[in-house]
């Protein structure tokens, strides 16, 4: 009889949300230290660029506490701690080439000692050049890595057919990634020449990889362990293996445990950014307002050091049509090498870069020809059938039907009306609006990154231990992984524990980023619990039938055999398959299939599938005083069938406020001689309570098209940022209602500083 | 010894009082539910409560912990977020877990502070000013939409809270645990205790909040014996003494904006201190402390500049007053000597007659320090003439600015838009804007230009003028 139960296996929320309203999640820096720890600060560089012409620390090596002092001599194995190409010390060795770059190590008894030493050493420096602009660094030829060409059709012919035809420049600036928990690693020396290293990482195998190369190690002596992350935004991707190689390299001389977590300063002055861009494009349409060809050259300031450079500079390539149909495209990026810290993955990894520009070209076309920018926005947005620039046939397109549906929603026409009506009967207060597509490809854009395994063991008593690569940094793939687990085994998600990160249980991991966390991990996780379930129902059927054809499932814990329910429930099922030695364990593995590129000709088939949507962006500008107001934002989003409302309404709207301050308040400021002068929270301002849109409302498009996405559920962690980048374009409309000449460049962020001087300039 | 309460427990602690209550609780105490976000007073990560009697009542206010000297620990009741976690999740942990207002938890706790502080608060708890209670806590992940919505349920749960007895009615509504009803006569005995032993010791750095100086000089405080005046009641009153306002040197932001006396005379008050730091930071930042850090961007000092204030200075035997105006000579350089301390600031309240006017633009409106801020005192003559002015600015010149000239100059004028002009370009002539991470020095001045001008509309009828001139 198949008596109906509740589902049990449905989670709403976030799992770990317990721990975190209590105190009690677990953090680096909360992990209970043993006895002896050392505390590891960094001296750092303080010019941008210079030889090292003297460098005396023994003053500072005698200051009580002080243990000893590291300099890159002192490395085991290799100074190197470059991902993508070895191009990046760990430690300054003669040279220095940006502001914040780690010279020495001091490792103290306490931080206070350290921090007293670090002001007795002395350093003098050989000064070399500074450059901070990307564009200066490309004229002398001071690139990271080979410059990348896309193109599809011919667009330098068709531009020289096209009615209208704009050139001009946008800029966007760098964002401070701002995870709540710095940067940090503890570390402790374990038995045959090994090491235990725990690291705020997004990426623990670039951590344990670091660490061996560092040490000199194989990579299996290096076990790290990560529990979770105080936010990562990418900023963790590539960057935290530094303090983890720190930690790890005085615990391992000193054999002693050791911790180095900065101070926020400290993070700030010597980690990298989301990478600023300065752009120059082309746009041409014909009378029709359709795009014929776009023209873009994407000059990105990279750093001093490749860090995860190339790689986003190739991601800009790849969103730089957004969610248009453009049939003649060829878009060019330089990562230009400059003496700032090494720039690096910021949620949208590159594509909200590219995103900015196509949206200035389009912008300016609009405003030239006189109509709407929403006018041509909407008529060239892409759908099935057609290609993208770089090969890959758009297929179960959202793009058209997320604009309609969110304009049947809000009525743009009523929108359009409300401001220009308000704009006549205010002088001080000015409203604009805009609408932002976004289409984001999902998958690692470097095909090989695309796979995932998982580690399952189902206990005797019936609880099950889930390890993954996947590492929670807020985002809440703990709680997909264990909907994908529930799910899979049929049983009550209480049953299930996450377990930490850990390279000794998964290894070989690809960072927890491009959004496709959890499509690979728990891909990989469904492949292990059908490993251990194929063999459950294998005993299922010895045990109670002889017909091999009949099926069994699992359901609220009952085990059905053709929908029958059996004397089974989950738990003694479990109990009685040990007892026969069924293996309990299973190790899974996905590898997504269809994705290729072939960089020799820039195309291929780069993403598993896209996620669309678009919003409707609304603001007031105070135009006696420049400051502004974020009045709402609308957006109808493509989330598949969401395996979790709240989690995936929760990346939204922290995503689109992120997308927000990068493109209002967020202002990285280095000055000429290339020192960060937003060096601390009182200086670089991000979103507060007060800051945030009145409204925020996120609509998901009832979209159930297969596609490959975990349960069907659309990867949802960095696209919502690119809804902010509506802010940007409204604001500016609401400055030109003021000043229809207001001089306001497509350069964001649009401070208030800027809108003041384009209403009045 | 500094001895207090920490949650349930009784401390004892031989620490340097400069240390910081955050270190304490995270290292010594080990209670690692306290997070370190920024150590600057400027994330909320690391928000404590912290119960105190004020008249007779036991009142709990929301610090950063990284910026609370352990001294000033001293004979008060210290809550983290330990201190509220009982067997189940209290309505406040609850309403965070429901809307999911956590994501990567990092900030959870601070939030989970903050928004018990606003139940502890005595009186009636709207939306507004729940959200007011987590003005000083970031979040990077969650956009607040969903912690707005969970501070929404916690109103609703609050409605039903008594005025009288409400830390019963938290407690039986298991808001907080029980032993917070033994707090009132544990603290009681304990204070009983300090008064007997405290030691009438001067240091050599005298401290109060400890928002600036444990933020630009930690090690120097931390290693200094201090002179904690933050408690010294002596220097935390706000009277009207002979027609004058007179504020203790040690009064808070957060006492002089609930002050019933300047609410009287400032009907935007509130207004203006939303504008000024956040909830945990004015609870524990002194008027006195904003005027001696001589930041040329001090929001109350820029305030009180503009009400002509002048300050009461000590060394101990004399006592002197100077103009507030007079009182800065050069970056950071005060006419301070050797040994002085402020122990009040006094000034004439607006009154009948004269209208007082604040403004302030920073990046972000609020919790940041501004670009430039500028206030401004007017009596209008029955003409329509300025009769008296007092100008003020800050970030427009080495040191918060009193603009003398320009006050002079619109003295007896009609606020005609050529006299505008002509002061604006005096304005001009008064103040030397640098370039830095605030704005540049052209923005400064167009901003400062502005503000006068809001100044203008607000407070001399000068709308029409200020149009000529913005519209012209």
């Amino acid at each position: 009889m198949n008596v109906k139960k509740p589902d049990t296996t449905r989670i709403s929320g976030n799992v770990d949300a317990p721990g975190h309203v209590t105190g009690r999640s677990v953090y680096v820096d909360d992990i209970p230290v043993i006895e002896g720890m050392v505390h590891v600060k960094v001296f750092d560089s303080a010019v941008a660029h210079g030889k090292i012409s003297f460098l005396d620390y023994s003053a500072a090596e005698q200051v009580p506490g002080i243990i000893r002092i590291f300099s890159a001599k002192d490395i085991p194995g290799e100074n190197q701690i470059g991902g993508i190409i070895p191009d990046e010390p760990l430690l300054a060795d003669g040279e220095v080439h940006y502001c914040g770059q780690p010279v020495l190590l001091i490792a103290a008894d306490t931080a206070d000692a350290a921090e007293m030493a670090i002001r007795k050493i002395e350093i003098s420096f050989t000064p070399l050049p500074v450059i901070t602009d990307p564009r200066e660094a490309f004229k002398l030829g001071q690139l990271l890595s080979p410059s990348r060409v896309f193109t599809l059709g011919d667009a330098r012919s068709n531009l020289a057919h096209c009615k209208y035809v704009y050139s001009g420049k946008a800029e966007t600036g760098a964002q401070e990634q701002l995870y709540l928990e710095t940067q940090g690693a503890y570390a402790y020396p374990t038995e045959s020449d090994g090491i235990k290293v725990y690291s705020s990482t997004q990426g623990p195998t670039q951590v344990q990889r670091t660490i061996a190369r560092v040490l000199g190690l194989g990579m299996n002596r290096v076990e790290v362990d990560v529990p979770r992350l105080g936010g990562g935004f990418g900023g963790k991707e590539d960057q935290a293996s530094s303090w983890a190689a720190m930690a790890a390299m005085v615990s391992w001389i000193l054999k002693r445990p050791a911790k180095c977590i900065p101070h926020r300063m400290e993070d700030m002055r010597m980690t990298g950014k989301r990478n600023p861009y300065s752009s120059d494009y082309t746009i041409g349409l014909d009378e029709e307002f359709r795009i014929i060809a776009f023209e873009a050259t994407f000059y990105q300031n990279g750093g001093a050091a490749a860090d995860l450079s190339p790689a986003i500079l190739e991601r800009t390539l790849f969103h730089a049509t957004n969610s248009y149909h453009i049939p003649n495209v060829k878009v060019t990026a330089h990562s230009c090498k400059t003496n700032l810290p090494p720039n690096t993955a910021f949620r949208g990894f590159g594509g909200p870069q590219g995103m900015f520009v196509i949206e200035a070209a389009i912008d300016q076309a609009a405003k030239h020809i006189g109509v709407d920018t929403t006018v041509i926005q909407r008529k060239n947005l892409m759908d099935d059938g057609t290609e993208f620039p770089y090969g890959q046939i758009v297929k179960d397109s959202e793009a058209i039907n997320s604009w309609d549906e969110l304009d049947a929603h809000c009525d743009l026409e009523k929108v359009r009306a409300e401001t220009v009506s308000f704009n006549a009967g205010n002088r001080f207060l000015k409203k604009g609006f805009s609408m932002m597509p976004v289409c984001f490809g999902i998958s690692f854009t470097n095909t090989m990154m695309n796979q995932a395994r998982a580690l399952v063991h189902v206990y005797s008593d019936g609880t099950v231990g889930v390890s993954t690569g996947a590492v929670e940094m807020g985002q809440g793939v703990n709680t997909k992984m264990i909907q994908v687990a529930a799910e899979s085994f049929g049983i009550d998600p209480a049953k299930i524990k996450l377990e930490s990160t850990n390279t000794t249980r998964v290894a070989n991991t690809s960072p927890s980023a491009a959004s496709s966390t959890a499509d690979l991990n728990g891909k990989a996780l469904l492949d292990a619990c059908n490993q251990i379930l194929d063999r459950l129902y294998a005993f299922v059927k010895t045990e109670l039938t002889d017909n091999e054809d009949e099926t069994v499932e699992i359901k609220n814990e009952v085990v059905y055999i053709n929908e029958e329910a059996t004397v089974f429930n989950w738990t003694n099922l479990v109990r009685q398959a040990f007892l026969k030695r069924i293996n309990l364990s299973a190790k899974g593995h996905y590898a997504t299939p269809i994705i290729h590129f072939d960089k020799s000709i820039e195309k291929g088939h780069p993403f598993a599938y896209h996620v669309y949507g678009t919003a409707l962006t609304r603001v007031t500008v105070d135009c006696l005083r420049g400051t502004y107001t974020i009045d709402s934002v609308q957006v109808m989003h493509d989330a598949g069938i969401s395996m979790n409302g709240p989690v995936d309404l929760g990346q939204c709207e922290g995503g689109i406020v992120q997308g927000i301050g990068w493109m209002t308040m967020e202002e990285v400021i280095y000055n000429e001689e290339g020192k960060l002068l937003s060096n601390a929270l009182s200086t670089y301002k991000i979103p507060d309570i007060y800051s945030v849109p009145a409204k925020i409302e996120v609509q998901f498009l009832k979209n159930e098209k297969p596609s490959m996405a975990i349960l069907k559920s659309k990867a949802v962690g960095e696209p919502p940022l690119m809804y902010g980048i509506g802010a940007f374009f409204a604001l500016r409309n609401a400055v030109l209602a003021f000043n229809e000449n207001a001089p306001i460049p497509y350069s964001a962020p649009l401070t208030p500083e800027k809108v003041l001087m384009g209403l009045y300039g | 010894m500094i001895r207090f309460l920490l949650n349930e427990q009784s401390i004892e602690s031989a620490l340097p009082s400069g240390s910081t209550v955050l270190d304490f609780i995270r290292t010594h105490q080990r209670l690692p539910g306290t997070k370190i976000g920024c150590r600057e007073g400027d994330c909320g990560a690391c928000t404590i409560l912290v119960g105190e009697w004020v008249n007779e009542e036991l009142r709990y206010q929301t610090m950063t912990s990284c910026l609370m000297p352990l001294g000033n620990a001293a004979g008060k009741h210290i809550v983290t977020v330990e201190g509220l976690n009982m067997r189940s999740l209290s309505p406040v942990q609850q309403a965070m877990v429901d809307q999911n207002g956590t994501q990567c938890g990092f900030c959870t706790p601070g939030f989970i502070m903050s928004l018990t502080g606003f139940l502890l608060e005595p009186g009636s708890g709207d939306h507004e000013k729940a959200i007011a209670s987590i003005d000083g806590n970031i979040c990077r992940c969650t956009g607040y939409k969903s912690i707005e919505r969970a501070a929404a349920l916690i109103v609703e749960m609050a409605r039903a809270r008594p005025a009288k007895g409400h830390l019963d009615w938290l407690v039986q509504h298991q808001f907080i645990p029980e032993y917070f009803l033994k707090i009132p006569a544990r603290l009681t005995l304990l204070e009983k205790d300090l008064n007997s032993q405290m030691p009438l010791v001067r240091g050599e750095m005298m401290i109060g909040g400890g928002t600036d100086l444990v933020v630009q000089k930690h090690l120097a405080v931390k290693n200094a014996s201090l002179d904690h005046v933050y408690d010294t009641s002596s220097l935390q009153e706000i009277a009207l003494e002979n027609g004058r306002v007179r504020i203790g040197a040690s009064v808070t932001v957060t006492r002089f904006a609930g002050s019933p006396v300047l609410q009287d005379h400032f009907p935007d008050l509130a207004r203006y201190i939303k504008l000024i730091s956040s909830t945990p930071i004015r609870n524990m930042a002194t008027l006195a402390g904003n005027l001696v850090n001589a930041s040329p961007i001090g929001d109350m000092t820029v305030f009180l500049l503009a009400l002509d204030a002048s300050i009461l200075m000590n060394d101990g035997k004399q006592k002197r007053e100077i103009k507030l105006r007079d009182f800065y000579l050069a970056y950071k350089k005060m006419d301070k000597r050797q040994g002085e301390w402020v122990e009040a600031i006094l000034f004439e309240p607006p009154g009948e007659n004269r209208r007082f006017h604040f403004e302030k633009v920073s990046k972000r409106t609020h919790l940041d320090i501004a670009s430039v801020n500028s206030a401004c005192l007017v009596q209008l003559a029955d003409d329509g003439s300025i009769r008296e002015i007092h100008l003020s600015a800050g970030g427009v010149a080495p040191y918060p600015k009193y603009l003398a000239q320009t006050a002079a100059f619109l003295s007896g004028k009609k606020p005609a838009g050529p006299v505008l002009e002509e002061a604006i370009r005096i304005m001009n002539s008064e103040v030397a804007p640098i370039s830095d991470a605030r704005g540049t020095k052209e923005y400064k001045r167009l901003l400062l230009r502005q503000l006068f001008l809001a100044h203008m509309i607000k407070l001399a009828a000068a709308e029409t003028s200020v149009h000529e001139i913005l519209f012209a």
